[in-house]
């Protein structure tokens, strides 16, 4: 352990930079959804003689959704807890359930999208529509990729139990993952509520 | 394995399971709460789209502190915060800019 420690610390470093560059990336990502939300107000009554888009929307199954994603940002937090604690099995469990409440998630909002398509409401509708697809889709999409790294990294927690390198991952996993619920945040309150009132 | 050794937070606050229960409430509190008010329709229009922005920064708020941990007592927690503070003035911005102009252009569109 004593002869390990100049290589900690050196770790420890480095790995501190890292993960600092990682949020600046999360926080540029946070301007790219901004964009999609000023084109978003600026399009959203634009609906080329369409019904509005709260005509089309369900706000309890959309409140459904919100709940997945917010009890999984939860539940990551209890796999970072069980992480501090050493504990590999439990971080799995706790990766599994926060898997499965983003999977639900997704699964949900990919059958909106069917069902928004089907009806007709497509992305080549309307300003608003195109505007609705991109910046929930876009979401979507990162939740998405969310979901497959959480994949990978179970994998690895598997194969290598928690290290130095894995408790890394999983912090950048973990900041990955709050920021897209902070983010659904904002897409439940602009799009969904104020589009009802 | 001793169950207490250092924890590496990278700057954030130490998470505990108090502040990860302090932010799944208040998460909740707001979430419902704006919802509520958009199905009682007792508030005037300009009073919902006020209320209903102030309760998403406020859970924005509850999460960054609960979930995230960002802090202001350390020196990384610092370097965190700064880029933080900076995003949220370029995206209020980019958004309220946005919103200016597309008003303005609007107005004179049709007057």
């Amino acid at each position: 352990m004593t002869d390990h420690s100049t290589t900690a610390d050196h770790h420890h470093s480095a790995d501190a930079v890292d993960v600092f560059g990682f949020w600046l990336y999360i926080l540029s990502d946070c301007v790219l959804f901004a964009t999609l939300f000023a084109t978003f107000a600026v399009l959203q009554f634009s609906t080329y003689g369409g019904p509005a888009l709260h005509e089309l929307f369900s706000l309890p199954y959309v409140l459904g959704e919100t709940m997945f994603l917010l009890f999984s940002s939860f539940t990551y937090g209890l796999a970072m807890m069980a992480h501090y604690k050493g504990n590999t099995r439990r971080v799995l469990q706790w990766l599994m359930v926060t898997f499965i409440l983003g999977v639900s998630f997704v699964v949900m909002e990919v059958n909106e999208f069917v069902h928004l398509v089907h009806e007709g409401h497509t992305w080549q509708s309307s300003g608003a529509l195109s505007a609705f697809f991109t910046l929930v889709g876009t979401h979507g999409l990162h939740v998405t990729i969310g979901l497959i790294w959480m994949g990978l990294m179970m994998f690895q927690l598997m194969k290598f139990k928690l290290t130095p390198d894995t408790s890394r991952r999983l912090t950048y996993l973990g900041l990955f993952w709050h920021f897209l619920d902070i983010v659904w945040i904002f897409v439940f309150t602009f799009v969904y509520l104020m589009g009802a009132i | 394995m001793s169950s207490q050794q250092k924890v590496e937070t990278y700057g954030t606050g130490r998470k505990t399971l108090k502040s990860y229960m302090t932010g799944l409430v208040l998460s909740l509190i707001f979430t419902f709460t704006a919802f509520y008010l958009v199905g009682q329709h007792t508030l005037s229009t300009t009073a919902l789209y006020v209320s209903l922005s102030l309760l998403a920064v406020m859970q924005l708020l509850a999460q960054v502190i609960f979930f995230l941990c960002l802090t202001n007592k350390t020196a990384e927690g610092r370097w965190n915060t700064m880029p933080f503070i900076f995003v949220i003035a370029i995206i209020l911005l980019l958004v309220g800019g946005t919103l200016w102009i597309m008003y303005n252009l609007n107005y004179h569109m049709v007057h």
